[in-house]
């Protein structure tokens, strides 16, 4: 195939994904190897971080738009997916405990019992009317993918309409974060306030099925989400397509002046990246069992452009290389394994310093290696940077700096 | 006014109350070159604005082709695509993609995002980009990053999108300027080519490259049309001298 030839790292890509899938696969709990559950766990959860750094390169790597929402849409697929998970997981609970009853349970009475069971803790026993379909999984399926959409279509199209870019439409799409997570914070938004929806690592229905061998299930349909959505992100900005996201990325207005509607394809890529978002999402929260208002704060949609920027922005790779890094480094540090320092007069917890030693490592890359640890692979393949003499390469604030171009 | 493809009457725009294009009107046919000079601040660059969509006028009309349509509710992207193409004075090429990917996406075809996530490179479309790229001179420079060119080189790129865009009018803004003199001669020979089938209007400063293409002028002046004509016939005029050339 001739795409896949004018794309090397695909292939290398997804080989070496099957290859990380199968070895953890091998090495795991269920199969009589030594990694946790957990650590397996962990390791899924991070795939589908980096299906959503991928989302987050095509946004901003790709088309320069800093998006701060990304981590909304996130968990809103999370919280989609999670509204089944917790209803129809209440529901056998509620059925089989109520089976003891001499009289057999209306379906009212039931449907009763699990809304007091899900809104007890917030005060309510009434299912609000977002949950409508929470006892469908095909509807809430398609719900991951509309939620994420809708929105992002909604947003984007009143955002990029109006021209916003830049900075201001950073602010803009933190301030649409920030409005969600303080909504879901209310206890009357319908999705249980900041206690947010949890045990949802129990399957409905799944129940015989040990979590040591759900863990893998989960590693690999989350593998395969990240190889499917590296794909599709190849595929756009491989290409004419992408051409123009890079045109917008460096020169909006010029785009504009061959004739493209600029708009229709930031709208575009905006939509299908919240969609990509919202998917990873919904297969985060199952591997993570719990998700509240706090994942959706602006701060984890900040720490997703630090990984692609970490990772290197305007390269698939980079994102993916920039989210398993980051995010496996931060477990190994705040999980409190790495040793302390002792300095005499102070001693360095890894678990406070963690985050000043990340905002340092963002801050030294952004400076001295624009490419982030995507650079690598350049320094291997002996690729230069250009010397334009200190010349960004387009007039946008989002264009590619001076040495994150290859020559 | 019949015939014309682009016809632009009454205009006016202000800035901060300052009046950029006052009361402007100009025609140009289907198949003509035109030169349009003036001092600094004369307006050439806010006329083109106007025209491309960038900026809109406080009062007048700007009427585009057979049917007449009015440009002014269009944004730059339909009337680019309505067959408008611009060039900017500073080269303005995409410098992060070949010169291969920027004439493919400066070639005619359709334009909407979905149509252009499944248009794959075609035969077709690589003679065209060689073709092009042989007018510009830039054949051996294909698969080179456009950021790479020197500066006359870029502005031919720029020069080659346009003829890609295959508009029935070019907007061409001081298309030679840092140019050698060799390159010069190129330049002008591209643009009186491409006036043959299509409307050309060229913003220059320079006098020799007005004379060498050989057109009718006009001359703008603090947003208006001061005259019109042949260069020798602009040049004669007394308040063409005073404003412009006796300086």
């Amino acid at each position: 195939m001739s795409f896949l030839r004018r794309n090397p790292s695909v292939p290398v890509f997804l080989g070496l994904l099957l290859v990380f899938t199968l070895t953890v696969t091998l090495m795991s709990e269920a199969y009589g190897g030594g990694l946790s559950t957990s650590f397996v766990k962990t390791l899924g959860k991070t795939l589908c971080l980096a299906l959503v750094a991928v989302a987050m390169d095509l946004v901003w790597g790709y088309t320069g738009i800093l998006s701060l929402g990304h981590f909304a849409f996130f968990g809103l697929g999370g919280y989609m997916i999670g509204m089944w998970l917790m209803y129809a997981r209440t529901e056998a609970i509620v059925v089989s405990s109520m089976a003891n009853a001499e009289i057999p349970a209306t379906p009212q009475e039931i449907t009763d019992a699990v809304g007091a069971q899900i809104f007890g803790v917030v005060g309510s026993s009434d299912f609000p009317a977002i949950w409508l379909f929470a006892d469908s999984l095909a509807m809430q399926l398609v719900l991951v993918v509309a939620v994420p959409g809708l929105l992002a279509l909604v947003f984007g199209w009143l955002a990029f309409r109006s021209r916003v870019t830049g900075v201001y439409l950073s602010i803009l799409t933190q301030a649409m974060t920030l409005a969600l997570s303080l909504y879901l914070f209310q206890n009357n938004s319908g999705l249980r306030g900041n206690n947010g929806l949890s045990g949802l690592q129990n399957l409905p229905g799944a129940d015989a099925i040990p979590q040591s061998v759900m863990s893998v299930w989960f590693l690999w349909t989350s593998a395969l989400a990240l190889g499917l959505g590296y794909l599709l992100a190849a595929f756009v900005v491989s290409g004419k397509f992408g051409s123009v996201l890079r045109g917008i990325r460096d020169n909006e207005a010029r785009v504009r002046f061959l004739g493209y509607p600029v708009e229709r394809y930031k709208l575009f890529i905006f939509t299908l990246t919240a969609v990509m978002a919202g998917i990873a999402g919904a297969l985060y929260y199952p591997q993570a069992g719990i998700i509240n208002p706090a994942e959706i704060a602006p701060i984890a949609s900040i720490y997703l452009a630090v990984w692609v920027a970490i990772g290197g922005r305007g390269r698939l790779y980079g994102a993916v290389i920039g989210a398993g890094f980051v995010s496996l480094v931060s477990t190994w540090f705040t999980g409190g394994r790495a040793p302390d320092i002792d300095l005499g007069f102070y001693t360095i917890k890894w678990v406070d310093w963690w985050t000043v030693l990340l905002g340092l490592s963002f801050v030294c890359v952004t400076i001295f290696a624009p490419k982030g640890i995507g650079g690598l692979v350049d320094l291997a393949l002996s690729r230069r940077a250009p010397d334009r003499h200190g010349a960004d390469l387009g007039p946008d604030l989002g264009s590619l700096r001076e040495k994150e171009a290859e020559e | 006014m019949t015939g014309a493809l682009l016809e632009v009457s009454g205009v006016s725009v202000s800035f901060d109350g300052f009046r950029a294009i006052n009361n402007l009107s100009f025609n140009i046919g289907p198949a003509e070159l035109r030169a349009v000079i003036g001092p600094n601040g004369a307006g050439k660059t806010t006329f083109m604005d106007i025209v491309t969509g960038k900026t809109r006028p406080d009062e007048g009309r700007v009427l585009w082709g057979e049917k007449s349509i009015s440009l002014l509710r269009m944004d730059e992207a339909a009337i680019a695509r309505a067959g408008i193409g611009r060039k900017f004075q500073r080269p303005t090429v995409f410098e992060d993609q070949t010169v291969r990917d920027n004439l493919l996406m400066a070639l005619k075809k359709d334009r909407g995002p979905l149509a252009v996530l499944f248009q794959r490179r075609n035969a077709a479309d690589e003679a065209r980009v060689e073709e092009l790229a042989g007018q510009i001179g830039l054949v051996s420079e294909l698969s080179r990053k456009s950021g790479e060119l020197s500066h006359g080189q870029k502005q031919w790129l720029e020069i080659g999108m346009l003829l890609a865009q295959d508009p029935r009018l070019l907007l061409v803004d001081e298309p030679a300027a840092g140019m050698t003199p060799e390159e010069r001669e190129h330049t002008t020979s591209l643009l009186v080519e491409a006036a043959r089938t299509r409307a050309v209007v060229v913003v220059e400063h320079d006098m020799e490259f007005v004379r060498r293409l050989n057109c009718k002028v006009t001359v703008l002046h603090e947003g208006a049309v001061l005259a019109e004509g042949s260069l020798d016939h602009v040049t004669a005029n007394q308040e063409v001298i005073e404003v412009y050339l006796g300086r």
